[in-house]
């Protein structure tokens, strides 16, 4: 992250200049991960130890979407440059081209699996000290492995301040003012950079994600993705194996003249009302 | 002589203007099962809560309560130092958290306070204790892992109403626990919420509404059902994208997970997004005018017909029910 004194000095700069700043340069990391489209179906191989991805398309983990697409607000609006990372094999790079064509202006990917929370959030601390980022936008959670545990450990690993379940950003400065979902509500709190935000829908709207378009598509290419090697962790959680929820029996139709009926299965066959 | 630390398993109980939530005494019920396996016992922490005592009833030997108006906001850097001392303090082996919005936030910064390994949405008490294995969704729900955590400390994040509440006859004592609490660069300015409503993490029963409902302006007989029903009310995606109801209710793979023990799905076609995030509820009802709809296939009870007949007539049974079972 940027020490203190990088921020006074680029401050100075620009005060010398007679700019008027409110903002200063933001140097924002989006942590890409590589997930399943949502459509597909989860099957596993090798004894049910291994996730089958036989057929399987992958894309951008939406939350994280929704986080590279407020980063790219924040590039057009108040100037910041905007990196992607992932942990991951070289399967993932077409996923990070495709943040490359959204817009996104290099991608770092760490060159080992994604083996569990820990171990990709210690490589991703590695990524953000090395590349002196003020702020760090994840998603809350991967659809894949849903640990939602990734932003909050890199945050604490770099002492940075966090705010998950992210629903609105805003940065002036190094100030910032973010919205979080709650149980049942949203709370708004006020805080600094450096900030690893957990991000989800509503940081922008679905309306305003973008589909990359042939010159995005083309720029990628030539934009650059650097692939470095991992710093050794060891993962702190091991799956052991996988398996199916148990085929559901047939549903139990009621006639819509017969509601009386719903009402008595819920109460003493189903037990839950 | 050395003394020897106890090693209980610390749980952490959420409470809200100081009344213990249910997801609190489920967590302590699944403590209990995990130190009945591990042979040791519970202390559970609690953060300005009244009657923490009846934590006792669920299964914990020992509470920690702390007292502090200054931290009376949540905030997850202090809650999770808080517990990151008790764990310390108790030696404990295993902390159990639940999956409430706040739990989910203080947990990864307690796991790298602790070094230790997390799980989240767990569903099941440890196949084994040793190597300690849990069972959890993943693949949002469309799959369960069986993980081992291989730290020395571990971090469970139980699943809401996968485990249940188990009254158990112990009793237990209250000990005021003041740890220091730590600056936190995160302060909350506002909180919105609304509080005659439950909220969709913490409902037993929730009622959900699709596209097929047409606008905006039909929802009050879902509103209406979720009341009888004592109810949270959600949405499908299109739903929220549409604006017809806050992004808060979208629920699926995409919005919030749905853990109920009820979930009425209405005019809503079932599709695998929106399944993905809410089969852990344990029973499906639809109301969908097409037989083919795919929710049929998840369901447990379903209405073929129309929304804007079968609600109504169901909102009247059940309102005669109530009145019969009063
Ligand atoms: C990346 C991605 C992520 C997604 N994530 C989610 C997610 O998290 N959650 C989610 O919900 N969706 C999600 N979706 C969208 C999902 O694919 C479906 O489009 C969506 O769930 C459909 O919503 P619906 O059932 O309300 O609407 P529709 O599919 O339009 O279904 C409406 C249903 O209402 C029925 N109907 C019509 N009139 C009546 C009536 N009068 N009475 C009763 N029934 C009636 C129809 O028969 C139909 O089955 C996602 C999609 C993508 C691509």
């Amino acid at each position: 992250m940027h020490s203190k004194i990088q921020i006074i000095i680029f401050i100075f700069v620009h005060k010398k200049k007679t700019f008027k700043v409110n903002h200063f340069y933001m140097k924002i990391l989006v942590c890409i991960s590589h997930v399943p489209d949502t459509t597909s179906k989860i099957n596993f191989t090798d004894n049910d130890t291994k996730f089958d991805t036989n057929g399987v398309q992958y894309v951008i983990n939406p939350n994280d979407e929704f986080g590279l697409t407020r980063a790219m607000w924040f590039k057009e609006k108040q100037g910041a440059s905007v990196d992607v990372v992932n942990v991951g094999g070289p399967e993932t790079e077409p996923t990070l081209r495709k943040a490359l064509a959204i817009g996104a202006d290099s991608a770092i990917r760490v060159n080992t699996p994604a083996t569990d929370g820990y171990a990709v959030a210690k490589q991703l601390a590695k990524v953000v000290n090395d590349g002196g980022y003020d702020l760090v936008i994840a998603g809350r959670e991967s659809i894949d492995y849903n640990g939602n545990m990734v932003p909050g450990m890199l945050a604490a690993m770099i002492d940075a301040n966090f705010v998950t379940n992210c629903i609105s950003l805003e940065v002036d400065g190094t100030s910032a003012k973010a919205t979080r979902e709650i149980d049942g509500g949203k709370e708004t709190v006020s805080t600094s950079l450096p900030l690893v935000i957990g991000g989800q829908k509503g940081l922008v709207e679905e309306s305003d994600l973008r589909i990359p378009n042939m010159r995005g598509i083309m720029m990628a290419r030539k934009k650059p993705l650097s692939v470095v090697e991992p710093t050794e962790t060891n993962a702190e959680t091991n799956v052991v194996s996988f398996e199916k929820p148990a085929p559901k029996g047939a549903v139990k139709l009621v006639d819509a003249d017969n509601i009386d009926e719903l009402v008595s299965l819920l109460h003493n066959e189903a037990k839950v009302i | 002589m050395k003394k020897l630390k106890v090693m209980s398993i610390l749980v952490y109980t959420e409470s809200e203007n100081g009344k213990l939530k249910k997801a609190a005494l489920e967590v302590v019920s699944y403590a209990k099962a995990v130190a009945d396996q591990m042979g040791t016992s519970v202390t559970a922490v609690a953060v300005n809560a009244d009657n923490a005592e009846t934590l006792g009833n669920y299964g914990a030997s020992k509470v920690l309560l702390v007292k502090d108006e200054s931290i009376q906001a949540f905030n997850a850097k202090k809650y999770a130092a808080i517990l990151e001392s008790a764990a310390k303090n108790e030696g404990a082996k295993v902390v159990v958290v639940s999956a409430s919005a706040n739990s989910k936030y203080l947990a990864p910064l307690l796991a790298v306070g602790l070094g230790a390994g997390y799980v989240s949405n767990v569903v099941a008490a440890p196949s084994s204790v040793s190597p300690f294995t849990v069972k959890h969704s993943t693949f949002t729900n469309k799959a369960f892992a069986n993980t081992e955590i291989t730290t020395d400390v571990k971090i469970v994040g139980l699943s809401n109403n996968s485990f249940g509440l188990v009254e158990s006859d112990g009793s237990a004592s209250v000990e005021d626990f003041s740890p220091s609490v730590p600056e936190s660069g995160v302060t909350v300015e506002s909180v919105d919420k609304a509080t005659d409503k439950v909220s969709i993490a913490d409902a037993e029963i929730v009622v959900s509404g699709g596209r097929g409902l047409k606008g905006p302006e039909n929802w009050g007989m879902v509103e209406e059902l979720a009341e009888v029903l004592g109810a949270a009310t959600a949405c499908s995606k299109p739903v929220s994208d549409l604006g017809w109801r806050p992004h808060s209710e979208h629920v699926g793979q995409t919005g919030k997970p749905v853990a109920s023990n009820l979930y009425i799905a209405i005019g809503i076609s079932g599709a695998i997004q929106h399944l993905a995030g809410i089969n852990s509820s344990k029973v499906k009802v639809v109301i969908n005018t097409d037989p083919e709809a795919p929710f049929f296939k998840a369901a447990d009870y379903g209405v073929v017909g129309d929304a804007f007949e079968v609600v109504p007539k169901l909102i009247e049974k059940l309102k005669a029910f109530k009145a019969a079972n009063a």
